[in-house]
This record gives structure tokens, C-alpha cells and sequence, in this order.
């Protein structure tokens, strides 16, 4: 079997089930452990508005901590959206997505992209960087941490591998003459979707849940978000 | 007692600030081995392990960020105080014996058991270093609220028998002799007497039934009486049908701050069963900040059922009466700013209340900075002011609010927490500050309108 074929076929099948079953798992294995009633009497009842509330208000820091966290936070943002616009608005990756569910976007024209992938590589080694000099970072930083990285930066530059030689016929299958760096690309995704639920990058799902359970809490108080 | 006592005696009537060099050690209360330590604050932690708490260990990405909204993290700059970081064996324990993927971390040993080492080091980041302020939760990206992951890290703590000697100390005289300072009922209807004479106030005691019973704070038993007189200058004003009750008076809960939770319960249960013995239908709670936490949200969840009365803090209910106009002001000529305390209003919610107050007063308030639910706390919270080896810490802690309210040029500050008040007080003669701290309910009785 090509690498390329096992890439998209059960590669692929058992890296979307790892992902499915594990994050299901992971979200069980949190749920199981159960809550109690609350009978304090509420300030206010609105709590799944406070959920959202908490969920929203916390995609930027208070006033009170631009000076220390604002730049951590756009760099964030910079690999954050330069990721995903480089996975959703991709040519290739919408053909590929279409392909798998049938569904399908415009996408963006391919400089974006590629400007898009390079800020995003660019935002992941700062953040690495700082990881790797910030005394806080070093002390809290464990496996986790920088395999997480690996999984995150591997789609990147497995991508920009294949972008010098460009992309022919979609509906060809394959679609490229270049399988093997192909294969490495769609196995570096597959890899990031297995580690998915068991490493950091479940921040993905758990982030609604963990600011859903304290904006809940805080507008019950009727704390501030 | 332990050993301890002996080694380091106790002196907690002395003012707080008299040590001047405290040894810095680990405490130990009881007889235990090691192992049996460790057991049971392993018991205690899988206890506590609920889908909350699993949410938030699951949930931290490293970031560090919550280290910046630390108080003791930013004068020190050390990373231990990383508040998460204070959480480590926590985590731990929670990551190998009950998470999702617990038995992956102990079948490869990904996570090893808790040490007693670890506790005992740890015993200083969960006590003497954390307020539990709750400021790094509003940090937090996750928005992990890790004031109340460091709560139930200290039950572990608290049944290992290893809590700051100091603090275990008033925990268990509170319990004790209903009082961390001595403070009992007996010493309470001295004072009111002696206050009642001395002020030609009456403070109505033990009457058995009365719409509003109030509470109050040791602090202000012992330290601030003003305070007692103040409120009741207040309630007599309003024609409240008021009283306060010997069995059930003391509103601070160090069952709570230690990590007792069935000292806690015992703490609580006696402010509830006092206000439902009077027939009450609210309670006031004192100026002071963890006794809001205590009952106003977890008083209920003690008692396993609503409570059947109101809580109020004693600023929500000074504002419900300036903001119905049965409390008239005269004019505060003044310039004031307001420190928070955390527990009442980033954790309790009731930011706004004091404001009313002070603008029912015509005050000219001028916020700080960082106020209000960003503020930041007066580095005292939590036990720690009762902690003598952390007093070095929560001085350099204590600078910020120097500056803080220094760079607002207001000729006064106010709270609404006695904890904060000694905590300045305490700063005040530490950094000889030319500011003192006032009591928002004090102002008031000074300030009522005839």
C-alpha cells in the first residue's frame, strides 16, 4: 500500500475515530465526576446568557492586564487565525473537505494563504521562544507542552513543502504527482487529530467549557465576566 | 497541640507586625506518620475532585498569564508564585487518580504519587502566598477559577495536618471558643455593655425575635468597636427591629480559610441557626470579606437547602437604605477612593453596593486604577495576615496598594472588609504611609442626616 493511499484511507479512519472516541471520553471523564445543587439564592438566573457572557469576554484581556498580556495574546491570535485560515480556505483543503462530507466554501486566493501560514508559523515560534526563556513558562511547560507544539507547527511545514509545486487537477486522484510529501501533509493532520483529545490542544472544546462553568458561577454572583 | 508549640511559641495578641524575623519552616499538627499524612490528603483531594474542578485541571493551557494578575507573583517576580503553579500537586493527584486518562498517568507512572515533601513544600505556596483573591481567575483565557481550586487544596492540607501554624491555631480556637480572637460571647456582651455606657447607644442583645440579626467580625470586636457602635447608631436610626445573638454573632469562618469543612459547617450553622431562631428575615453580615463568601453563597449549600432568610453584606444593606431613601447622608467633604474587597465584590459580586453609598454621601470617589472587580487585594486575605513567616511577603504585597491609592491623590481610602482595614493598618505603620484606612459603615454613622 502507498503511504499515500493508507494517509487517506484507514489513516485517516483511525485518526478522525481516535479523535471522536477520545474526545467524547475526555468530556465524559470530566462530566462523571458530577455537581452539586446550588441552593445559595441566585443575584441573578441568567446564567447560560453568563456562560456566553464569560466565553466572549474573555477572547481579550481586562484594561487592567494589556501590560502584561496583550502581546501574548495577539501573538495567540496571530497563530490561531493563521492556522485556520491556512486549513478552512484553502483550495486544496476545501476540495479535500468536500471530498469527505460533501461540503463545500469559496475559498481565499493562495497569497493569503500562504501569508496566512507564515504569520502563523511566525506566532508559533515566538510562542515557542517565549516559552522557552519566560521563567514562568519554563516552570509550568512539561511534555505536553511542546509536543503539542510539534503536532500544531508539523501541517505547517509539511504544507509549505508541497506549495513549490503547486496543485494540478483536484478531481485527480491523486491529485499530485508529489504523494509522498502529500502523504507526510495529511499525516501530520491525522497525528494532531490522535493527539488532540489527550493533550493541551483539547483547549479547542474544553475552552467553552471551562469559561461556560465560571461565567455561569460569576453571573449567578452577579460578578464581573 | 504539636511540638511546634513549643519550638515556636505563639504569640497572637501582640500587634501583628512585632516579629520581625519569623523562622521560615513547614508546620505539622498531629500525630501521623508520613504515609498516613499523605493518605489522607489524597482522601481529602479525591473528595473534592468534581466535574467543576475536572473542567478547570483539564483546562489549563500554560500560558502563565495568571502569574501577572498575582499580587505576590508581581513583587517578587518569582515563578512559584505562579498562581497555578500553586496548585501543582493538586493537579497531580488529580491527573493520576481521577481524571479522564488516570489510569494511562498511573499505569506509566506519567504522573508519580504526591509526596510528603511536596505538601510540605507546597504548604507555603497554598497558604502563605495566596490571599485566594480570585484576581488571576479574571486572567485567566480558560477562565479557570483557581481561588476556589486553592480552597480545596487546602481540605487536603488541612487533614494531612499541614497547615501554617498560626493559622491552625486561630482555626482551632475559633472552634474552640467560638472566636479566632478571643472573642467569646461572654467577652461580646462585656464589650456592648462598656460600648452601650461609653457611646449612650443602645445595642440590643439576644432579643428572641427580630426582623434583621446582625453579625460581626472578631476584628471588629476586638480591635474596631467603633464599628459595633456605628451600626447600631445605624439600625436605631432606621427603626430597625435589630439584635445581635450570643449564640450566633461570629461571622469570620477560619474553618473555611484553614480548610476544615466541618469547622466550617460548625462556623456557619451557628450564624443560621441563630437568624432562624430569631425568626429573621435577613442577616447582615460584618465589614469583612470572606465572611460574604462564606455564607452569602456557601452558607446555603452547608445547610443542604435556601436559606429562610436574606444575607446581606452590611454595604448591600447600607446601600438598600440610601438607595430607598430611608437613609439620608450628610455631605462627605472629602475625596475618597474605595479598596475592594475581593471576596464581597470580585467574588461576591456586590461591586456596586459601597459606590451607592459613598455617592449617597455626595463623596467625591476617585477609583484607583485597577478597581472595583480588577482591584487588587490588600495582600492579607485568605489566613495570610494570621501567618507571621509570610508577613515579609504581603509587606512587598502591600506596596501595590500604596501606589495604587497614592496615584488617585484621594485624602481618604474606604472599605468594607476589617480584614482589609487591619491588613492596612498593619501596612500603614510597616511602610509608615501617611494614609489610614476607613471603615465605609463607620463614615456612614458619622455621616447620618438627622
Amino acid at each position: 500500500m502507498e503511504l499515500l493511499e493508507f494517509a487517506r484511507g484507514p489513516g485517516l479512519a483511525v485518526s478522525l475515530t481516535v479523535f471522536a472516541i477520545g474526545v467524547a471520553w475526555r468530556i465524559y471523564g470530566i462530566l462523571r465526576l458530577g455537581r452539586k445543587p446550588d441552593f445559595s439564592a441566585p443575584r441573578s438566573i441568567q446564567t447560560t446568557a453568563g456562560a456566553w457572557r464569560m466565553i466572549l469576554r474573555r477572547m481579550w484581556p481586562h484594561r487592567e492586564f494589556y501590560a502584561d498580556s496583550a502581546g501574548a495574546t495577539f501573538n495567540g491570535y496571530l497563530y490561531h487565525v493563521g492556522w485556520f485560515v491556512a486549513f478552512l480556505a484553502f483550495v486544496p483543503h476545501i476540495a479535500f473537505i468536500e471530498r469527505l462530507t460533501g461540503v463545500s466554501w469559496p475559498a481565499l486566493p493562495d497569497t493569503v494563504i500562504y501569508v496566512a501560514t507564515a504569520l502563523a508559523i511566525l506566532g508559533l515560534v515566538a510562542a515557542l521562544l517565549r516559552r522557552l526563556t519566560d521563567p514562568v513558562l519554563r516552570l509550568l511547560s512539561n511534555f505536553d507542552d511542546y509536543f503539542s507544539w510539534i503536532v500544531t507547527m508539523l501541517p505547517l511545514i509539511t504544507g509549505m513543502a508541497l506549495i513549490h509545486g503547486g496543485y494540478h487537477d483536484l478531481k485527480q486522484v491523486p491529485p499530485t504527482p508529489y504523494t509522498t510529501p502529500l502523504a507526510l501533509h495529511l499525516l501530520s493532520l491525522e497525528l494532531l487529530l490522535v493527539w488532540m483529545p489527550f493533550g493541551k490542544l483539547s483547549h479547542a472544546f474544553l475552552v467553552f467549557l471551562s469559561r461556560g462553568t465560571t461565567g455561569a458561577a460569576f453571573a449567578r454572583k452577579g460578578a464581573q465576566p | 497541640m504539636t511540638d511546634v508549640n513549643i519550638r515556636f511559641p505563639l504569640d497572637l495578641d501582640s500587634p501583628r507586625f512585632s516579629i520581625r524575623k519569623p523562622e521560615v519552616r513547614s508546620d505539622r499538627q498531629g500525630d501521623m506518620t508520613d504515609a498516613e499524612r499523605v493518605d489522607r490528603a489524597m482522601q481529602s483531594f479525591m473528595k473534592d475532585f468534581s466535574a467543576t474542578t475536572a473542567t478547570y485541571m483539564e483546562s489549563c493551557i500554560h500560558c502563565g498569564h495568571c502569574a501577572d494578575a498575582c499580587h505576590f507573583y508581581k513583587v517578587t517576580g518569582d515563578p512559584k508564585y505562579t498562581p497555578i503553579w500553586k496548585l501543582e500537586p493538586f493537579k497531580q493527584a488529580y491527573k493520576r487518580e481521577a481524571g479522564p486518562f488516570a489510569f494511562a498517568y498511573r499505569a506509566f507512572n506519567l504522573k508519580p504519587k504526591v509526596t510528603l515533601a511536596e505538601l510540605e513544600e507546597w504548604q507555603h505556596l497554598l497558604y502563605d502566598s495566596c490571599t485566594m483573591c480570585g484576581r488571576c481567575t479574571m486572567i485567566c483565557p480558560m477562565g479557570i477559577d483557581i481561588a476556589t481550586l486553592i480552597s480545596q487544596a487546602r481540605h487536603g492540607m488541612f487533614n494531612a495536618g499541614l497547615v501554617p501554624h498560626e493559622l491552625w491555631a486561630v482555626a482551632e480556637r475559633a472552634e474552640r471558643e467560638g472566636s479566632p480572637l478571643g472573642a467569646t460571647a461572654k467577652v461580646l456582651k462585656d464589650r456592648i455593655e462598656w460600648l452601650a455606657d461609653d457611646y449612650e447607644v443602645e445595642i440590643p442583645l439576644d432579643k428572641p425575635q427580630a426582623e434583621v440579626v446582625c453579625t460581626l467580625s472578631s476584628i471588629e470586636i476586638m480591635k474596631y468597636p467603633e464599628s459595633i457602635v456605628a451600626l447600631a447608631k445605624i439600625l436605631n436610626h432606621l427603626g430597625t427591629d435589630w439584635t445581635l445573638r450570643s449564640d450566633g454573632y461570629e461571622a469570620t469562618n477560619f474553618g473555611l480559610l484553614s480548610g476544615n469543612a466541618a469547622w466550617q459547617k460548625d462556623m456557619t450553622m451557628k450564624l443560621i441557626n441563630a437568624a432562624v431562631a430569631a425568626g429573621a428575615r435577613t442577616l447582615v453580615l460584618p465589614e469583612c470579606g470572606h465572611a460574604y463568601g462564606a455564607l452569602r453563597w456557601q452558607g446555603a449549600n452547608i445547610y443542604g437547602k435556601p436559606l429562610p432568610f436574606t444575607v446581606l453584606h452590611i454595604s448591600e444593606f447600607l446601600a438598600e437604605q440610601v438607595n430607598s431613601g430611608k437613609l439620608k447622608l450628610k455631605k462627605l467633604d472629602k475625596s475618597v477612593t474605595f479598596h475592594d474587597p475581593c471576596q464581597v465584590s470580585r467574588r461576591g459580586g456586590a461591586t456596586q453596593a459601597p459606590r451607592d453609598v459613598l455617592q449617597a454621601m455626595g463623596a467625591d470617589l476617585r477609583e484607583s486604577r485597577d478597581s472595583g472587580a480588577l482591584g487588587w487585594c490588600c495582600g492579607g486575605g485568605g489566613g495570610v495576615v494570621t501567618i507571621h513567616r509570610a508577613d515579609e511577603l504581603r509587606h512587598a504585597a502591600f506596596d501595590i496598594n500604596i501606589r495604587q491609592i497614592n496615584a488617585t491623590g484621594a485624602e481618604i481610602p474606604v472599605t468594607s472588609c476589617s480584614n482589609c482595614r487591619q491588613t492596612f493598618d498593619d501596612g500603614q505603620a510597616h511602610y509608615q504611609w501617611d494614609k489610614s484606612m476607613n471603615s465605609l459603615l463607620e463614615l456612614v454613622a458619622d455621616h447620618i442626616a438627622d
